[in-house]
């Protein structure tokens, strides 16, 4: 096969530059010693990391966000791998109707889901509450998880699991030292995939956040359309940088590619 | 010691439950939580929707399809809908437009570029929307980098206005939608024959007549569904018109937003809501439909 010529060169190059332009302008903005938006920098000042830790607003919506996406990646993996080990082997009546449903979340829009959970939240009674909200990220963190535990489940060895059970094996036992063990990278994988999934919501969080549940996303985005001043630029640098640490210990534990173009897998 | 064995073997004969009723039982609690959480929730919006409002009373319990009526018969609705479905039909051609050529580019490079360049389409999924819209507001602004850098070229001299405009809307969607057609077209061009590719250019096609005759095709089922994806995404994003729009230039999205958190109508908001949602499912349906019936043709 030939190689890239000078003309597809040029137009990886400029899509480069266009897809990490916003992401750049960002952190360079963050450096600003002035009190406004300015790119390029005038000067280098940590000036705006530090206001950081004088807006006790944004540290405490990082935390919520943080406890959210751990507890709702979690509950969403523990419920979704018995759920995969289900739909992913032989088929009984009604599998595709679960599975559907399981992967619904991804099918509505999610300003659809945000007023539907704002609705039952409040007339529930529990709107504004931080389970309230946990909750409903178990819901939208469940397809990202599922999708590639079921992909690991599809590639299980069923005759491994039945000489162990030949062997005299109980199914927990089966389940520990074989099923689990075989389907891990795909459960680790779908649990950052859950957990970056939930740390960024908006759309949803947006109407079901109350003042004292408001997560770092609702936060960054109500400062945003109040103040344009570079507070919320160095606050996305720190996010940005949280980020690059995360992917680089998922390329080293299970390799970003397989993550997130399994993710684009349908 | 027997005793043991002849126990795990009773064990093994006698399955605990036969095993449609096992799979039923490992799903039971997501399911549980799903129709509580989901299903639920959902249908309540849809009675929300019918319910009558009262700026002093409230939400009603009576059913009508009043807010159907007003939404489908103001003229400010329509502008906001064709809004919303014209920047997400944009947004989709532009995408489809970069993304088909990248995916085969990204299909020629060795294999160290090859990853650092996946690493370019994929790394901004993992970044917060905010942020990213966020970078592209400091970038589009009146005195903003984009304008700053065109004028100080001499290029143009008044600031083009991005903000707050529909077409800033569709540049930044555009940012966020690539990362999916990028995938979707490049699985597909690895699920193609390359030696197609290398027999044109060793009977002497040029790289255009290759990408346009080998390449092109191979790539649609990927084009058609990434579109569906990009499509569907761009026409319920919220984020983005959010921050680029402004107040002014709103979509379906913003509009429901402003309902629920602003004018707090909500059973005017859910009618919108449900509106966009209808129209969304409408327009997949009849896309896989079409591509159903053109691909299987085709690749029969």
């Amino acid at each position: 096969m030939r190689r890239n010529g000078i003309f597809a060169k040029a137009f990886c190059a400029l899509f480069a530059l266009f897809m990490l332009a916003p992401i750049l302008v960002v952190i360079g903005v963050s450096f600003t010693p002035t009190g406004y938006l300015e790119f390029p920098p005038s000067g280098l000042s940590l000036r705006w990391f530090r206001a950081i830790l004088d807006n006790p607003d944004f540290i405490a919506a990082a935390w919520i966000s943080l406890k959210l996406a751990l507890i709702a990646a979690t509950l969403a993996t523990v419920l979704a791998v018995p759920a995969a080990l289900a739909i992913g082997r032989g088929s009984f009546r009604g599998r595709e109707a679960l599975q559907a449903l399981f992967m619904s979340p991804l099918m509505v829009p999610t300003v659809v889901l945000g007023i539907a959970f704002l609705r039952f939240l409040t007339l529930v009674g529990i709107s504004g509450t931080f389970t309230g909200m946990m909750l409903c990220h178990v819901v939208i963190v469940t397809p990202f998880i599922l999708r590639l535990v079921l992909a690991s489940v599809v590639g299980l060895d069923a005759a491994t699991e039945r000489a162990a059970v030949a062997m005299g094996a109980s199914d927990w036992t089966v389940f520990r030292r074989i099923t689990l063990p075989t389907i891990l990278p795909g459960i680790v994988g779908g649990w950052v995939l859950a957990f970056i999934t939930s740390f960024d919501e908006l759309t949803v969080t947006v109407f079901i956040a109350s003042p004292s549940t408001t997560t770092l996303p609702v936060r960054m985005f109500s400062h945003i359309a109040q103040t344009t001043d570079p507070l919320v630029a160095s606050v996305s640098t720190v996010a940005i940088l949280f980020t690059v640490a995360l992917m680089l210990a998922v390329d080293r534990l299970y390799g970003l590619d397989k993550l997130l173009i399994g993710e684009g897998k349908t | 010691m027997t005793m043991a064995s002849t126990e795990t073997l009773r064990e093994t004969a006698r399955p605990a439950l036969p095993p449609a009723a096992r799979k039923w039982l490992l799903s039971a609690p997501m399911l549980l939580l799903f129709a509580l959480m989901l299903l639920v929730p959902l249908l309540m919006t849809l009675v929300l929707s019918f319910n009558s409002f009262d700026f002093y009373e409230g939400i009603g319990g009576d059913l009508s399809l009043a807010n159907y009526a007003e939404v489908l018969g103001d003229g400010y609705f329509y502008e906001i809908f064709g809004r919303t479905f014209g920047i997400a039909l944009a947004t989709t051609l532009i995408c489809a437009a970069i993304g088909v050529p990248l995916a085969w580019f990204l299909n020629r490079m060795t294999p160290f570029w090859r990853s650092v360049m996946v690493l370019v389409v994929l790394g901004p999924l993992l970044i917060s929307v905010v942020v990213r819209t966020l970078g592209w507001a400091i970038i589009l602004g009146n005195k903003g980098v984009l304008n700053g850098a065109l004028m100080d070229l001499g290029l143009i001299e008044r600031p083009i206005r991005l903000m707050y405009s529909s077409g800033g809307i569709v540049l930044v969607l555009v940012h966020v939608m690539l990362p999916y057609m990028v995938l979707a077209v490049w699985a597909a061009l690895q699920r193609a024959d390359a030696s197609a590719e290398a027999a044109a250019e060793s009977l002497g096609a040029r790289p255009w007549t290759v990408f346009r005759r080998v390449i092109l095709p191979q790539a649609m089922p990927g084009v058609l569904s990434g579109s569906l994806i990009v499509f569907a995404l761009s026409a319920s994003a919220f984020a983005t018109p959010a921050i680029i729009g402004g107040r002014r230039v709103k979509v379906a999205a913003t509009a429901v937003h402003d309902e629920f958190m602003n004018t707090l109508n909500w059973p005017l908001g859910a009618a919108i809501a449900m509106i966009l949602l209808v129209a969304i499912m409408a327009v997949m349906l009849i896309w896989t439909r079409l591509v159903e019936a053109r691909v299987g043709k085709e690749y029969a």
